[in-house]
């Protein structure tokens, strides 16, 4: 049974990124469809499974550690392969009525598709640091690819620049592997662990964490590095805007929170950890003004996305030197914090391109009397705002709400300010799309009205993130599940 | 001075010469070029600091030999861009377009 669901979870993605490549745009979203409903049940059967019988080891194809590929399949893996599943397919169907089939590079977009899905799933599995590395290249590329599907010179621009800090980020990461691997000679993080807990820490290995986590934290934009995503996610299609945000940036800080949770206690210090949370403090201020001031609906939402990236890093902080418990919470309140933002995002960058498609411009002030004419849209976006602002009962709500919880109970009560903060800025910018749209000008009576399963699509990502704060702990029960510890390097 | 430490030293200053070339050049070929040199510091540092029994460690070369798969295609896939930016904007570089005003008060 375990094998079947491994071996489709894994295996479908490569196969169909091939398939696609071998179509046309039309054939490619039959084949697409068919494949997002083999890595729906997959990803349904193997949480299942997992939530049942609690975590294991998967060894792939039955090689074992050094030499094969070692998966680990616990509760938080299999929540984000059951997230990715959501959103991907959500994007998928969105894409398939909402890109233009009569233009020959289109039908590219499958097969990136593909490629990018297998790579988070890779991700969200890998038990070793380098096949991690591998994974987080496959999603690069693929999504720098993606956002070159514009095709027009500012996509290609925008591209660039984050194909260069893509694999700046990747490189540092992969330097930060070879002093590990240098000093410690396994590769795997429960190897490390191992090691760690039988010799004193080595002098330089610190480095080597502040070396990975740097390239992670460039990777996931983290404030001052986040000056390629703005750009990239806003010129990006709709989609893939959506994809981008919603689960591209949580790949690599996915890794980086890994890290942290295993080999921050040993190699951290305080002051790295304080830092870190700063920095994403500044993202939350900095991003959420930002969006506030911009001019194109998708910037604004772009900015956004820098923004409520900033809460991610105060995982950081919340997690170092405190008690077990204020730590759990901070893991929980994070967790939530992915789910409910990748929801939301997915929902607002769909809802946002039904916007553009409809008015004919990017522009916010072109939205003016929108909202009679595409009210669906217009409320999945302020919907998903709901999530972004935190507002019960929201996923959002619940996030922050944890992290509040776990602020205080570590006597870090300054982070309690960036919640605030962000949270009302955040009010700001999305009651700011709502007011344009709500203005009535006489001359403009110009709209295209889009296909109805692009308004319906953005409305279930957005109420499912805004259920989510209803359902939160059974999310978060999956998580604190048994881990089998054998088969451990 | 051993042998490991040589080679990691060596590493990390073809690491450096790389990134100083990553964010001091503007043209986008020569960032590519030190996009690569950069990756084979990194390779030399991952092949050359850990020894097995004083010999070479056989893992860290199936694992360089997998990045610089991985680091043939991100360069294929740059020159793809490279190309095709320059062919619809005439630039080599990413400065001073008036496109960059696009993203807004930054």
């Amino acid at each position: 049974m375990t094998l079947w669901l491994m071996a489709g979870l894994l295996f479908t993605p490569l196969a169909w990124a091939v398939l696609t490549l071998l179509t046309d745009f039309t054939r490619g979203r039959l084949v697409t469809w068919g494949g997002i409903l083999v890595q729906v049940l997959v990803s349904l059967g193997l949480w299942l499974v997992v939530s049942r019988d609690g975590g294991f080891y998967y060894a792939l194809g039955g090689w074992q550690a050094p030499l094969g590929i070692e998966l680990r399949v616990d509760g938080l893996a299999v929540t984000f392969v059951l997230l990715t599943a959501v959103v991907a397919s959500a994007c998928g169907f969105h894409a398939g009525v909402y890109i233009d089939p009569d233009k020959p590079w289109h039908r590219y977009f499958w097969p990136l598709f593909w490629f990018l899905w297998s790579g988070l799933n890779a991700v969200w599995l890998g038990g070793d640091l380098f096949n991690l590395y591998v994974g987080l290249e496959l999603i690069s590329l693929s999504a720098v690819g993606l956002v070159a599907l514009g095709g027009k010179a500012g996509a290609l621009r925008a591209s660039l620049r984050y194909l260069l800090a893509a694999l700046l980020g990747s490189l540092a990461y992969l330097l930060g592997v070879a002093l590990i691997y240098g000093q410690f000679g396994t590769l795997s993080i429960a190897g490390i662990v191992f090691w760690l807990e039988e010799h004193p820490v080595p002098a330089g290995s610190s480095l080597a964490l502040a070396l990975m986590v740097a390239g992670l934290a460039l990777k996931t934009a983290l404030f001052p590095l986040h000056r390629w995503l703005p750009p990239a996610h806003g010129i990006a299609k709709s989609p893939v805007s959506a994809l981008l945000s919603a689960l591209v940036v949580k790949a690599s800080f996915y890794i980086a929170a890994r890290l942290w949770l295993e080999l921050g206690e040993p190699l951290g210090n305080l002051a790295a950890a304080q830092l870190v949370g700063l920095l994403g403090s500044a993202a939350v201020v900095w991003g959420s003004w930002l969006a506030c001031r911009q001019m194109e609906l998708k910037q604004v939402v772009a900015y956004s996305s820098v923004a409520q990236i900033g809460y991610l890093f105060l995982l950081f902080p919340l997690t170092y030197s405190v008690s077990e418990s204020v730590s759990l919470q901070a893991q929980q309140g994070i967790t939530l914090q992915v789910i409910s933002h990748a929801l939301a995002k997915a929902a607002m960058f769909l809802a946002a391109g039904n916007l553009v498609l409809s008015t004919g411009s990017r522009r916010v002030d072109a939205l003016t009397g929108v909202s009679r004419f595409l009210p669906f849209s217009l409320f999945s976006f302020a919907l998903a705002g709901v999530s972004l602002m935190s507002l019960p009962p929201s996923g959002g709500f619940a996030a922050k709400w944890l992290l509040l919880q776990a602020s205080l109970g570590s006597g870090q009560w300054w982070w309690v300010l960036v919640l605030l903060v962000g949270g009302l800025l955040s009010a700001v910018y999305v009651f700011r799309i709502c007011r344009a749209s709500f203005l009535e000008s006489p001359e403009t009576n110009q709209f295209y009205h889009p296909h109805r399963s692009l308004e319906i699509i953005p409305m279930i990502l957005a109420l499912l993130s805004l259920g989510l704060g209803l359902v939160s702990a059974e999310v978060l029960s999956v998580m604190a599940l048994p881990f089998e510890e054998e088969g451990s390097p | 001075m051993t042998a490991p430490l040589l080679y990691a030293l060596a590493g990390a200053m073809l690491c450096g010469i790389g990134l100083f070339g990553l964010l001091w050049l503007s043209h986008l070929l020569r960032k590519l070029l030190a996009f690569n040199i950069m990756g084979s510091g990194v390779f030399l540092v991952m092949v050359g600091l850990p020894q097995h029994q004083g010999g070479p460690d056989p893992v860290p070369q199936a694992l360089v030999l997998t990045g610089i798969v991985v680091a043939i295609a991100a360069t294929a896939l740059a020159v793809v861009l490279i190309r095709r930016y320059y062919h619809l904007s005439g630039m080599t570089s990413l400065e001073g377009d008036p496109a960059s005003r696009e993203g807004g008060a930054e």
